[in-house]
C-alpha cells in the first residue's frame, strides 16, 4: 500500500507547536508521508496546502480556543473543493462537548492532552484502510 | 582543607564505598531515576560538595546561590500574581477586582492571541480569536477600562506580551497618566523577551533586528522615565514548556539574558543603568529538587557573568530577580484534580528556591482557561505555603544539602557548557535564524513524549493508575462569541470618537522615526494617546521593518 500523505497544520494565531511536532514527528516514524505548515496558517492557507499537496489526512493543531471557529471552516473549504474524501482530524485543549459538535459537523475524531501518539497512528491507519477498501 | 578535615573526608570515602557495595547488591525498584536531564546518584554526600563555595555564603551576599535578600522572606514574602484575562477589558477588570479583594498582591495580564500578535479585535486574522485566551486590548481605550477602579501607582502589573509589547506598554503608560499616576512611580513588568519567541513561545511580529532594537529603545527611554518598571522579563517558562530540560532552560534563558545585555551595552548604554531592571521568569516543573538547583543555579551564573563578563558593579545589576510559575505543561487532563496536588508541591520548591512573586495554576487549565473557583483554590494553594507550613521562616532552607548543592553545581556546569556551544553555533540570533535552539528543544520534547509512551516516567493518570473517568466531574469556564461581538462594537465606538487626522499624523511620524535610529518609545507613546490602534501601530513600523518568518521543520 501507498504510504499516507499527512499534512499537520497550525490553525489560527496560537504559538503553540509542541504537540503539532511531537505528532508530525509520531506520524513520519509510522511510515506516513507529512507535511509541516508551520505556525499561524489561515484556514484558507491549510485548504490550499492539503489540496496542492493531495494529502488523505489533514491533522488540525488548536491550543487557543478558536476551533469552533477554524475547525468548521478547513471542513467547509474542503467540501467547497469537492474534497470531503480528506480526513480532517486534530487536537489540542477542546472541551468534549465542542469535541463532540465538530465531529457532528463532519471531523474525524479529535483528541485531547495525554493521548499516546500511537493511539492516533492507529486511527490513522484504519480509516485510510477502511477508505482504500471503499474506494477499491 | 586541614589535614582533620581531609582525614574525615578519607573515612567518609571507605564508608561510602561500603555502602555503595551493599547498594549494588539490593534489588531496585525498575524505574528511571533521573531528572529532566541525567541519572541521578542514590546518595549524596559531603564528598559531593567537598570545596564547595556555596558552603560559606549567606544569602543577600555575591554570588547569591542562597537568595538576593539578606532576610529571606522574613522581610517580605513573594508576590502572589495570579495571570488572569479573559474576553473583554469590563470582564477581566471585574477579574482583577475579585483577585485583589482575595489577598492577591499584584496583577498579570493575560492578552488573547490577537493582542500578542498585534491584531486589533476587528482584523479578520482574529475572527473566533477574540478574547478566547485571554483579554482583549486594541487600544488605549481598552487599556483604560481593564484598569477602571484599579490606582495603578498603588498595584504592580506584570503584562505577558513580547511581539507587541512595547505597543502594548505604551497603552498602559498612556492609561496611567489619564488617571494621574507620575509615570515615575509606576511598578511592574513586560515580558518584551522577543529572543525566547523565536525560540520557544512563537508570538512575534518583526524579524529579529527590529525586534532587539525596540527592546534596546525601551530599555533606554524607561531608565529615564519610568526607573521602578521592569523593562523586561527575560522566560525560561516557555523555553521548558516546549520541552526543554531544566539545563537547557537555565542556558537558553541566561543565554538570551546576556545577549540583550550585549545589545544595551553595544547602544552606548551604562551597564548599570539598565540591568537592575531586568527580570526573569521561570518554569517550576515536577522534579522536585532540580527546580531549586535550578534556581539556585541561575541567580549564581547571572551575578558572576554580570561582574566578570559585563563590568557591572551596581549589585542591583547583579542579583537576579525572578518570577515563576508551576508548569502548565504538568498538568494532566485526566484526573484533574491531581493537578491541585502537582500545583502545591511545584510552589514550594519555587518558594524554597527564593522566588520573588508566584502563579500557581488551576487544576483546570489543559481543558480551558480557569474558573473563578479553580483559581481561588490555586491561590489558597500560595497563602497556605505562605502561612501554614513554615517554609519561608528560614532562608534557602536547602542550602548545604549535599544533593541540593551538589545539583547546583552540576546544573551551573551544564549550563556554562551549553554556552559555549551556544558561541560555537554563532550566538543566540544566529542559533536562531538556523533553527539549532528550537531543534535542540525539539529533540528533548520528543525524549520525553517517547519516555511516557515507553512508560519509563510515570504521569498518574496519564499512563499508569489510570480509571475510566467516564464525564468530566468539574465545571469549566466558557468564553463565547459574545466577548468577540461586544469588542468589534467597542472599537467601532472608538474608532468613531477620535481625531482621524491626528491618527493618521502620529502614524506617518512613527513610520517616518522607524527609517532612522531615533528611539521609538516616545512616538509610540504619542500614537497611543491619539488613540492609534495596536495593528495601526504595528503595522507603520512593519511598513519598515518587515515581518518574521519562521524556519519551518519538525
Amino acid at each position: 500500500m501507498r504510504p499516507i500523505r499527512v499534512l499537520v497544520a497550525k490553525p489560527g494565531l496560537d504559538g503553540h507547536d509542541r504537540g503539532a511536532k511531537v505528532v508530525a514527528a509520531a506520524l513520519r516514524d509510522a511510515g506516513m508521508e507529512v507535511i509541516y505548515t508551520g505556525l499561524h496558517q489561515t484556514p484558507e492557507m491549510i485548504a490550499t496546502a492539503a489540496i496542492q499537496e493531495d494529502v488523505d489526512v489533514v491533522g488540525l493543531s488548536i491550543l487557543s480556543g478558536a476551533h469552533m471557529t477554524l475547525i468548521p471552516r478547513v471542513l467547509d473549504l474542503l467540501r467547497d473543493d469537492g474534497r470531503e474524501d480528506i480526513l480532517v482530524t486534530g487536537g489540542g485543549i477542546i472541551p468534549r462537548e465542542d469535541m463532540d459538535a465538530l465531529e457532528a459537523r463532519g471531523t474525524g475524531r479529535l483528541f485531547g492532552p495525554g493521548t499516546p501518539t500511537s493511539e492516533l497512528v492507529e486511527y490513522i491507519h484504519n480509516w485510510f484502510e477502511a477508505r482504500e477498501a471503499q474506494t477499491a | 582543607m586541614t589535614t582533620a578535615e581531609m582525614l574525615e573526608l578519607d573515612r567518609l570515602r571507605e564508608e561510602v564505598a561500603q555502602w555503595r557495595a551493599r547498594f549494588d547488591a539490593a534489588t531496585k525498584r525498575n524505574a528511571l531515576f533521573a531528572n529532566s536531564g541525567h541519572v541521578v546518584e542514590p546518595l549524596y554526600t559531603a564528598l559531593d560538595i567537598a570545596g564547595d563555595a556555596a558552603a560559606a555564603e549567606v544569602p543577600g551576599e555575591f554570588p547569591f546561590t542562597r537568595g538576593i535578600h539578606p532576610t529571606g522572606y522574613r522581610g517580605k514574602l513573594w508576590t502572589m500574581r495570579q495571570f488572569a484575562g479573559f474576553g473583554t477589558a469590563p470582564e477581566t477588570n471585574a477579574r482583577y477586582k475579585y483577585l485583589l479583594s482575595q489577598g492577591q498582591t499584584g496583577l498579570s495580564v493575560a492578552f488573547d492571541f490577537p493582542t500578542l500578535m498585534g491584531y486589533d479585535s476587528d482584523h479578520p486574522r482574529s475572527e473566533g480569536e477574540v478574547g478566547k485566551c485571554g483579554v482583549a486590548i486594541s487600544s488605549l481605550a481598552d487599556m483604560e477600562t481593564l484598569f477602571e477602579g484599579i490606582p495603578l501607582d498603588k498595584v504592580s502589573v506584570s503584562m505577558t506580551i513580547n511581539g507587541p509589547a512595547v505597543i502594548l506598554f505604551a497603552f498602559y503608560v498612556a492609561a496611567a497618566e489619564k488617571q494621574g499616576a507620575v509615570a515615575a512611580e509606576l511598578r511592574g513588568t513586560i515580558q518584551n523577551d522577543i529572543l525566547k519567541e523565536y525560540m520557544a513561545q512563537h508570538a512575534w511580529v518583526y524579524p529579529i533586528e527590529p525586534a532587539l532594537r525596540l527592546i534596546v529603545d525601551n530599555f533606554a527611554w524607561s531608565a529615564e522615565h519610568v526607573p521602578l518598571w521592569n523593562t523586561i522579563s527575560i522566560s525560561g517558562y516557555h523555553i521548558r514548556e516546549a520541552g526543554a530540560t531544566a539545563a537547557q532552560e537555565l542556558a537558553f534563558t541566561l543565554a538570551d539574558g546576556f545577549t540583550y545585555v550585549e545589545r544595551g551595552i553595544a547602544r552606548g548604554l551604562d551597564v548599570d543603568d539598565f540591568a537592575p531592571r531586568l527580570s526573569f521568569f521561570w518554569d517550576i516543573h515536577n522534579d522536585f529538587f532540580e527546580e531549586i538547583a535550578k534556581l539556585r543555579a541561575a541567580r549564581r551564573i547571572w551575578a558572576r557573568h554580570m561582574r566578570e563578563r559585563f563590568g557591572a558593579k551596581d549589585t542591583r545589576s547583579l542579583i537576579m530577580r525572578f518570577h515563576s510559575q508551576t508548569a502548565g505543561v504538568t498538568l494532566t487532563a485526566q484526573q484533574p484534580m491531581n493537578n491541585i496536588v502537582r500545583v502545591a508541591y511545584q510552589a514550594m520548591a519555587a518558594v524554597l528556591g527564593g522566588t520573588q512573586s508566584l502563579h500557581t495554576n488551576s487544576m483546570d487549565e489543559t481543558l480551558a482557561l480557569p474558573t473563578e473557583q479553580a483559581v481561588e483554590v490555586a491561590l489558597r494553594t500560595q497563602q497556605v505555603l505562605a502561612y501554614e507550613t513554615g517554609v519561608p521562616n528560614v532562608a534557602d532552607p536547602l542550602g548545604g544539602s549535599y544533593y541540593v548543592e551538589a545539583l547546583t553545581d552540576k546544573l551551573e556546569s551544564e549550563a556554562e557548557a551549553l554556552f559555549t556551544k551556544i558561541e560555537e553555533v554563532g550566538g543566540v540570533v544566529r542559533g536562531l535564524e538556523t533553527g539549532w535552539l528550537q531543534r535542540q528543544i525539539s529533540e528533548s520534547s520528543s525524549r520525553q513524549q517517547w519516555e511516557v509512551e515507553q512508560r519509563r516516567r510515570t504521569i498518574v493518570g496519564v499512563n499508569d493508575f489510570v480509571t475510566d473517568e467516564g464525564e468530566l466531574t468539574i465545571p469549566l469556564l466558557k468564553v463565547g462569541a459574545e466577548a468577540e461581538r461586544e469588542q468589534r462594537s467597542r472599537m467601532a465606538a472608538m474608532r468613531a470618537s477620535r481625531d482621524d487626522a491626528l491618527v493618521k499624523l502620529r502614524l506617518a511620524a512613527l513610520r517616518d522615526a522607524a527609517k532612522t535610529d531615533a528611539n521609538l518609545m516616545p512616538l509610540i507613546l504619542d500614537c497611543a494617546r491619539a488613540y492609534c490602534t495596536l495593528y495601526e501601530i504595528r503595522a507603520a513600523m512593519e511598513e519598515v521593518f518587515g515581518a518574521y518568518r519562521e524556519p519551518v521543520f519538525f
